[in-house]
């Protein structure tokens, strides 16, 4: 596009290229934070959205990837690749001043590859225990166990609460400590096991009477490497692994990857194959908002509405069962197309879902929507402005919820997407009450793609043919699809081999928890767990 | 129409003949302790399985049907268990006030059920200043949910205790004023007096529209007294895990478990006995075959109907509304339910003068 092309020829230090609408602008790591603060400030066209930080190990040199795009034009992409030559002290400067979203990123960066970001105030590690030797997500981590036995002590508060910073003031490099939580602060627990964190998350709540002043997410608790397994594993097999992210828009996740693997292949997928795999991802769609409308209910202590929200997407459940064997993780789509045909009742049964959730809407409507205790307690709670929820990344229904139009089905349609005709639904103000209805409208709008999809089926071969080894030609691949939460990505590097180099999975639960770390401040403690319920994060998705 | 006195008067007759009055008084104090007691525990059980059941079918569920037919010993199976279940000593917990406080709530909970009239002759202790009673000795339980909140040593039940406090403490007046409304119409404390005063008219018809605002305000205010949703913020469950009761075990959770049930059985029941006549049947005056008809059905079936009516209502509300936040629950009483109650008093004292 003319605007970035004529903003990059700024750059002099930068070199650029153009693939579709994916720029890769590679500059040097002393030229980096200047580089992100015009991209971002610049008046023209402001990349205002970090999407991902992506930490890389090039074998001889570590690097840092930026994904960066913007509201103007959310279709078209920027990668700014920087890196980093000093194996054993690498640093760079960290960009947490200009996106919110950054810190977060900065400290999962660090603690895989140990990437020091300069001026970034929190540079704990994200997933791992801060006394972790070594860093796992490089080529030469040392996987023994003796190195890195099964911790049988927990880990110490004050390690676990002490902010390392190294801090770069004219020139001069010197490294400073911080504390999360002052000694007579009243610091409340909320999890690892707790009923209202949706998994194991762990929140440190700071408090003052009823009153949150503070809160520090603690992530990790059931991080499983994902990442890491997907190095050693091909394509095929990555496939499952992608399920077991955010469990609950599962079959999104694995349609992501299949996407991003067909496009690095040239795979013609057939049109069934789009179809299919579109109904089955909006069937999901409906059932993770159901149960995150449900589990929002139930955090507000309507263990009703929960159990009503949990009734309707039993009849997915089923849906999915019959015609792709698994209810949860229904292991549906595969490289090509889709693992078998569809079952003989799908069609009817889908058919017989629509009218049916769209008068159990309206008794959701009735049971909880218009319950004064409950608008009293969601209206005026949790502003997120559209700012805010740019700056923070958080993506999807949140997003949505405070204007910011960021459906990734609209920006980049991917699958059968282009042949439905559906609306964006956004909402103005950021409230919760505003994030509470804009799922129970999404169910109402993919009700009606699915409407439109369900009959107009095209007939032929439901998987393409693929070799029986895929091997990923040598390159960078990056597909966007929109899950539940917010905006999946996948990013893979691959050097033409069977395994990825590199895979990385954009979480849009991680930007969600930052969402509750800064809307949070200043409620009450039952707010805090229906801001929670509000975002739906899902834990498994953040510790990949 | 058959009263429970025939009964009780002929066991103190038959116990005199043949014993002095000490020994008498001695041998009936001892029976109705038994009774009481057996009644509470039994009452428990079928409350819990009345809500299991109520609940599920809320949620569209069925609820227990394992254990016996429609799963009618499930609570009594739950019973077993739960006594035999470990007593979990807690670090640096404070043991004497840990454990008083679970008797001091089950202890406020037994005092106010002996004090309810069942039949006339089904009632324990009838003082003149029932009413006053009930009141007084319901109202000790917060001082046990505050110890257990504080003795735990652990924030949740701290933050639930204190919570506890301030609702019950608060919602306390309106309970009071509400009942105060009716002692205005009955003149008497004492809660015999106030049942055979209604046989002709309940006085939730009697009291006319302030007798029904007082019934609504003290159905809400009481169930928050209860601690049940949607006034559960003590324990709160999706913020503070089980808030005050969170480190107890086994039976000390258990009596906990059952002050929690036996209290909405007692609102109910003091609500049945003020509002709704207590164990009279339904007489409409001048309609003598349709009074006559009510009256062959028993007066402690009476009690009961109104009672489970009034836990419906109860349960009903808990299975339907979230839960309210600390403000709100506050802002309901000090600013709606308090100044309703202090208005319909002076309602009550117009329509005493001028009805």
């Amino acid at each position: 596009m003319k605007i970035i092309d004529e903003l990059l020829a700024q750059l002099p230090f930068a070199t650029v290229e153009q693939t579709g609408k994916e720029y890769i602008v590679s500059v040097p790591a002393e030229n980096l934070y200047e580089t992100a603060s015009f991209l971002k400030n610049n008046p023209r066209h402001p990349f205002d959205f970090l999407m991902d930080i992506i930490g890389m190990d090039y074998g001889d040199s570590l690097g840092v990837t930026y994904i960066l795009s913007s509201t103007q034009f959310p279709g078209y992409i920027l990668v700014l690749k920087t890196e980093l030559a000093d194996r054993e002290n690498p640093e760079v400067d960290s960009i947490s001043e200009l996106w919110e979203s950054a810190p977060f990123y900065e400290r999962e960066v660090h603690g895989f590859f140990g990437i020091v970001f300069l001026n970034n105030p929190d540079m704990r590690r994200l997933f791992l225990r801060q006394d972790w030797v070594g860093y796992p997500l490089r080529k030469d981590y040392d996987a023994d166990p003796n190195i890195n036995p099964i911790p049988l002590s927990d880990e110490d508060l004050d390690q676990m609460e002490d902010l390392p910073c190294i801090e770069v003031n004219q020139g001069n490099k010197f490294e400073d400590h911080h504390k999360m939580f002052e000694a007579e602060e009243y610091v409340v627990n909320f999890g690892p096991q707790h009923p209202a964190t949706h998994g194991v998350l762990h929140l440190r709540v700071s408090l003052d009477g009823e009153t949150i002043k503070k809160v520090d997410p603690n992530f990790g608790y059931i991080h499983r490497g994902v990442e890491k397994m997907c190095e050693a594993y091909t394509y095929p097999q990555i496939l499952h692994l992608t399920e077991r992210l955010d469990y609950l828009s599962g079959s999104i996740n694995r349609h992501a990857v299949c996407l991003a693997v067909e496009k690095g292949i040239g795979l013609e997928v057939p049109e069934r194959a789009h179809y299919i795999r579109t109904i089955i991802d909006e069937l999901t769609r409906i059932a993770s908002h159901l149960l995150g409308w449900g589990s929002m209910t139930m955090d507000m202590g309507s263990i009703t509405a929960f159990v009503y929200g949990m009734r309707d997407r039993e009849k997915i459940m089923d849906i999915f069962e019959e015609t792709c064997g698994g209810r949860l993780m229904t292991n549906y789509s595969v490289i090509g197309g889709v693992m078998n045909d569809i079952h003989p009742n799908f069609q009817r049964k889908v058919k017989e879902f629509i009218p049916y959730m769209c008068k159990m809407l309206k008794e959701h409507h009735m049971l909880f929507t218009g319950n004064p205790i409950a608008r009293g307690r969601m209206e005026g709670v949790g502003y997120l402005s559209k700012e805010q929820a740019i700056s923070i990344g958080a993506t999807g229904p949140t997003g949505r919820a405070s204007g910011w139009s960021n459906d990734v089905r609209k920006i980049a349609p991917y699958a059968a997407y282009t042949h439905a005709d559906f609306q964006e639904i956004l909402r103005s103000d950021g409230l919760t009450f505003d994030r509470y209805m804009i799922r129970l409208d999404e169910i109402e709008e993919s009700l009606k793609i699915l409407e439109q999809l369900i009959d107009n089926i095209p007939g032929g071969a439901y998987a393409a043919k693929t070799k029986a080894i895929i091997k990923l030609p040598e390159g960078e691949y990056f597909q966007r699809v929109e899950a539940a939460r917010g905006e999946f990505d996948v990013y893979i590097n691959s050097r033409g081999d069977k395994y990825p180099y590199r895979l990385k999975f954009r979480s849009p639960s991680l930007t969600l928890v930052n969402a509750l770390k800064h809307i949070s401040i200043g409620t009450k403690v039952a707010d805090l767990i229906m801001l929670g319920g509000s975002l739906d994060y899902v834990v498994p998705c953040i510790d990949r | 129409m058959f009263h429970f006195d025939v009964v009780t008067n002929w066991i103190d007759e038959f116990l005199r003949t043949y014993l002095s009055n000490g020994w008498t008084l001695f041998i009936e104090f001892v029976l109705i302790g038994i009774v009481i007691l057996a009644a509470y525990a039994v009452l428990a059980l079928i409350l819990i399985y009345v809500e299991r059941k109520v609940c599920a079918f809320f949620q569209c569920r069925i609820g227990p049907n394992r254990v016996g037919p429609w799963g009618l010993i499930q609570s009594v199976a739950d019973m077993i268990k739960i006594l035999i279940k470990e007593l979990i000593k807690i670090d640096r917990a404070d043991p004497v006030l840990f454990r008083l406080s679970a008797f001091l709530v089950i202890i406020a909970s037994i005092c106010t059920f002996g004090a309810i009239p069942f039949d006339r002759g089904l009632h324990a202790v009838d003082f003149n200043i029932g009413v006053f009673y009930l009141l007084a000795v319901s109202s000790l339980g917060v001082v046990g949910i505050l110890l257990a909140g504080w003795s735990s040593n652990n924030k949740y039940t701290m933050i639930g205790a204190m919570r506890s406090g301030a609702q019950l403490i608060s919602y306390e007046l309106s309970c009071g004023l509400s009942l105060m409304t009716i002692v205005m119409l009955s003149g008497t404390m004492q809660l015999s007096v106030i049942v055979e005063q209604q046989t002709y008219a309940w006085n939730i018809f009697r009291g006319g529209i302030p007798a029904l605002i007082a019934f609504i305000v003290y159905l809400i205010a009481g169930h928050a007294e209860t601690n049940r949703g949607p006034f559960d913020l003590p324990e709160a469950e999706s913020e503070l895990t089980a808030g005050y009761h969170t480190e107890y075990s086994g039976i000390q959770f258990g009596f906990f478990y059952l002050a929690e049930y036996l209290n909405m059985f007692i609102i109910a029941a003091i609500a049945s006995t003020l509002f709704l006549g207590g164990w009279m049947p339904l007489y409409i005056p001048g309609w003598e075959s349709f009074n006559q008809v009510m009256d062959y059905i028993p007066p402690v079936l009476w009690f009961f109907g109104k009672t489970f009516f009034c836990v419906f209502l109860t349960l009903w509300v808990r299975w339907t509304i979230p839960r309210l936040r600390i403000d709100q629950l506050l802002n309901l009483e000090w600013k709606i339910l308090m100044p309703i109650c202090l208005v319909n008093i002076v309602l009550m004292a117009l329509w005493i003068i001028y009805v």
